[in-house]
């Protein structure tokens, strides 16, 4: 018996050096500093992964760098950049979202990318998203934002209004007149285009179209405007707190209402439901055009890249080329940000009338100081559309309680 | 095995000692062998790292596992050390850790060193020059100096190195426009460029005598920008100077660069800030305000919850015990199903049946009824009990109904033949019994209730919110999403505040465990 337990005791310990052994491996397998003349690390989610193993396998051929492509869950990738970075076991380069950005440079995680005369053959405004304080920090590759989908079966024709929609929506029978998503804590990025047309965007913009956190312009008169507006809608039934993400989805496919707000991610379950969807522009209630916020998908450069010449020279040269970004656009559908793939990709009646809304939306806020604005935005828009209170007064407890955090 | 081991020899003689210790030996020797390999294999990797810290922890651990199986010696070591070692790395290191953090400023724009700052900030400040051109670039070597051969969009060759500004030159072989080699000086191919990268992404060629004209700096090796820097760092005086606006900005040792008027550079970098987390924990309005209400509710929950589902799993225990009930085994295993589905997915599936209005609880349980189950402020504690009684009792089951069967029957017999009625049967003999064992697991699943950080982000994420409080805590936040939230949503990460945090819970719930554990010694003073 005692002979027996030795040798499981002997096991136990092997699997505790293999723990630390592996423990080890891991920390060191990103970016080994030591064997990284001429490689790249390049870290990229699952599904971008296939499309850039050719690029890469083009560019080591040509360059004779080599390039490992490491996969990681891309709601991690933000933490472990900032966490790994400084470390020096970061990667060269990750993909990442716009809005990480004033994150990135705040913790100076990530290098500057010159993208030269290049910038020109992207969309203005993905490059604006990828630039923080005057500099451009990331090589874009995908556009997204929202619009107005539209159950052709149950709505022929565009309407002309918000007014118009609600109306066509009653006169559809159906049990929304339309959709959006807006959950327990309201939903402050699917309902800001509405916002926007009444003239509140949540800050004020300098001359390059960046934003300014020192001139917050949420509390202006449009926002007690459109804070008026959300306690209607809400005692009127068109926007409702208990329509989450997953539920007013489930009930577009289902065909309880002709118009859903939402993005191209949720075309193709659409499609397989069996609506024939048309992409419409967002209609206004206000004054103003109904413009959503755009997020932008890019590569950015760890700012302790030892090998900054060489990641920069496959994101400018090889990244951002039509093949490969018409390559990105297929596996993922999301709009490309290069201008000339993106008008192939057009041909597509869907990412055209997305694209269309697109060109005419702002890229969301990538300052830091928006993190303030999501922790108090969302809950007083649910708090007006439940009719807690008098909008105006909350909207206003809002902006200043924003302008505290601030 | 203390009990069957002196008893071998005597009633089984061994019929071949030196071919099973020599078996055994050579398991032994063989599992060491591999651990060893194992371990020469990872201190091969964390050498290249030139990780000494782990490289010396690796060999500490190695030798002590060797010693120990290879000595006939340290009997109870045999028995400990693998324990130990992973609670060590575990456990111990890990609250270790989270201590020395809390005593950081760790967090947004404070999470490297102060040369990882100035290098970041430098980087982040050169800016190019607007409106000029992109020059085509060659870069060529001469004598091991790297220069730069470049092209202007006219068609103008010059060179320039990291001591020579700018100067034209008319001897250069030109290839689609763009110069590519010069009479003494060799061309880089681009694998050369890549293997000297650091270097020449470094090199600043000055494109006149006037600083102020701004440098050619490359970021790809085939093209060249003017850029200027808006930021000087002067490493004597360790400051940092704005040339636009002349601002200075010096190190005041709050772990950034601070003007006169106490605006920050970001980023900054890591220092050590001593017990100012845990001043903020306790002194910062936004935390100390719902602080008091906070807590109150966490050690409802937590009490709450234990009670519940130890009251209804000892029930369901107790009646499923009978022997009378059929088919006992069917109900059991279904009492256990709410057990086998992860938490995480439970909650998300109770956070959906809840809904008001589209949700399975009212639309078909009460008829279509508008109940706020998660929206109002008492009845989403109410749900959060619910749903953690309906996720805890099968745990509290399973244990009650294996402690009510290790209690003899006899004990129960004899106390029904002294004329005790059923009820004092369990109240006087049971109860006590199921006690000695149960307490601990009970003040163990307080601890864990404590911190149940995933049911209540989950169900509620901590909401509804009283807007007008104009804090981001909501009416069934505990105190490990308080935390969560107070560190980690809103504009900066703050990993040391929460790390001071994590260590008052720590203290917390260790202080209450103890207490607990101290009064339950009484308990087994029955045996």
């Amino acid at each position: 018996m005692v002979h027996h337990s030795r040798g499981r005791l002997a096991a136990g310990a092997v699997l505790l050096t293999a723990a630390l052994a592996l423990t080890a491996c891991s920390a060191s397998e990103p970016g080994d500093s030591t064997d990284s003349a001429g490689s790249l690390t390049v870290w990229v989610d699952a599904d971008r992964a296939a499309v850039l193993k050719d690029a890469a396998a083009e560019f080591t051929k040509e360059s004779g760098v080599e390039v490992k492509l490491v996969q990681k869950d891309f709601a991690d990738i933000q933490e472990q950049f900032i966490a790994q970075v400084p470390t020096g076991k970061g990667p060269d380069i990750t993909i990442g979202a716009h809005d990480w950005l004033g994150n990135f440079v705040t913790n100076g995680v990530v290098a500057p990318v010159e993208l030269g005369d290049k910038a020109g053959d992207f969309q203005e405004v993905a490059v604006t998203a990828m630039s923080f304080d005057g500099v451009t920090y990331g090589v874009p590759y995908s556009i997204e934002n929202i619009a107005m989908l539209r159950n052709t079966a149950l709505a022929p024709t565009a309407p002309t209004s918000y007014d118009d929609m609600i109306a066509m929506g009653k006169s559809a029978g159906t049990e929304f007149p339309f959709i959006v998503q807006v959950g327990p804590e309201s939903d402050p990025y699917h309902l800001y285009p509405f916002q926007t047309s009444f003239g509140a965007p949540v800050f004020g913009t300098n001359a390059d179209g960046s934003y300014n956190a020192d001139e917050l312009t949420i509390g202006d008169a449009g926002g007690d405007q459109f804070a008026t507006w959300l306690a209607q809608q809400g005692a009127a039934g068109n926007l409702n707190i208990s329509l989450t993400g997953d539920l007013a989805k489930e009930k577009f496919n289902a065909g309880a209402s002709p118009f859903f707000l939402t993005g191209p991610w949720n075309v193709a379950d659409a499609q397989a439901a069996g609506i024939d969807v048309a992409v419409d522009p967002i209609p206004a209630p206000g004054p103003n055009a109904a413009q959503p916020f755009v997020g932008v998908q890019g590569f950015f450069v760890s700012a302790k890249s030892t090998n900054t010449l060489a990641a920069s020279e496959f994101l400018t040269n090889y990244i951002a080329t039509e093949s490969v970004q018409t390559a990105l656009y297929e596996v993922g559908k999301r709009a490309p940000a290069l201008t000339a793939s993106f008008e192939a990709a057009s041909a597509d009646p869907i990412i055209a009338g997305f694209g269309e809304v697109g060109a005419t939306a702002v890229p969301m806020p990538n300052i830091p100081e928006m993190g303030s604005v999501w922790q108090f935005w969302g809950v007083t828009e649910a708090a007006i559309i439940g009719g807690q209170a008098d909008p105006v007064g909350l909207w206003q407890k809002m902006a200043a309680d924003v302008q505290g955090a601030i | 095995m203390s009990i069957t081991k002196p008893r071998a020899p005597r009633t089984t003689p061994v019929p071949h000692p030196t071919s099973t210790s020599l078996r055994v030996l050579v398991v032994k020797i063989a599992a060491l062998a591999i651990v060893d390999a194992i371990s020469l294999y990872a201190l091969f990797i964390v050498g290249a790292q030139r990780d000494w810290i782990v490289f010396a922890a690796i060999v500490v651990v190695t030798v002590i596992v060797n010693v120990v199986y290879f000595s006939r010696r340290f009997l109870p070591a045999k028995y400990l050390v693998p324990g130990v070692i992973f609670l060590v790395v575990f456990q111990v290191f890990i609250i270790g850790y989270t201590a020395y953090i809390a005593f950081t400023n760790y967090g947004t724009g404070h999470n490297s060193t102060k040369e990882d700052a100035v290098a970041a900030l430098i980087g982040s400040s050169q800016e190019r020059v607007e409106d000029s051109p992109a020059y085509g670039l060659t870069v060529v070597e001469s004598l091991g100096t790297y220069s730069f051969l470049v092209t202007d969009p006219d068609g103008d060759v010059s060179i320039g190195n990291a001591d020579n500004p700018l100067s034209p030159v008319d001897n250069a072989t030109i290839e689609g426009g763009v110069a590519v080699g010069i009479p003494g000086y060799n061309t880089l191919t681009f694998s050369q460029i890549v293997a000297a990268q650091e270097t020449i992404a470094g090199l600043t060629v000055q494109i006149s005598d006037d600083q102020n004209d701004g440098a050619l700096r490359t970021p790809d090796g085939s093209s060249a920008f003017v850029y200027r820097s808006n930021l000087v760092y002067d490493e004597t005086a360790a400051t940092m100077t704005n040339s636009t606006t002349g601002v200075v900005y010096s190190d005041t040792g709050v772990g950034a660069f601070t003007a006169s008027n106490g605006e920050e550079l970001l980023p900054g970098w890591k220092i050590e800030i001593g017990f100012d987390n845990f001043a903020r924990a306790f002194g910062d309005e936004s935390i100390r305000g719902p602080l008091f209400s906070v807590a109150l509710w966490t050690f409802a929950f937590a009490f709450l919850s234990v009670a519940t589902t130890f009251l209804l799993g000892l029930f369901l225990a107790v009646v499923f015990n009978d022997r009378r009930m059929r088919g006992r085994k069917v109900y059991r295993v279904m009492m256990i199903l709410p057990y086998a589905f992860p938490a995480f997915l439970s909650a998300l599936v109770w956070a959906g049946m809840l809904n008001r209005d589209f949700g399975f609880v009212n639309q078909v349980l009460f008829g279509g009824a508008d109940i706020p189950w998660l929206t109002n402020e008492w009845l989403a504690k109410v749900s959060i009990i619910l749903v953690n009684l309906w996720l805890g009792f099968p745990y509290m089951f399973l244990v009650c109904t294996g402690a009510l069967q290790s209690i003899p029957e006899e004990l129960q017999e004899a106390a029904t033949m002294d004329g005790a009625k059923p009820w004092a049967v369990f109240r006087f003999i049971k109860m006590p019994l199921l006690l000695v064992s149960i307490a601990p697991l009970l003040i163990s699943s307080f601890a864990f209730n404590f911190n149940n950080f995933n049911l209540i982000y989950m169900l509620t994420n901590g909401g509804p919110r009283d807007v007008s409080a104009g804090v981001n805590v909501g009416a069934t936040d505990i105190l490990i999403s308080m935390v969560y939230k107070v560190a980690f949503v809103g504009a900066g990460r703050d990993y040391g505040l929460a790390s001071a945090f994590s260590i008052i819970i720590f203290v917390l719930v260790g202080v209450i465990a103890a207490l607990s554990f101290r009064a339950t010694k009484s308990l087994e003073e029955l045996n």
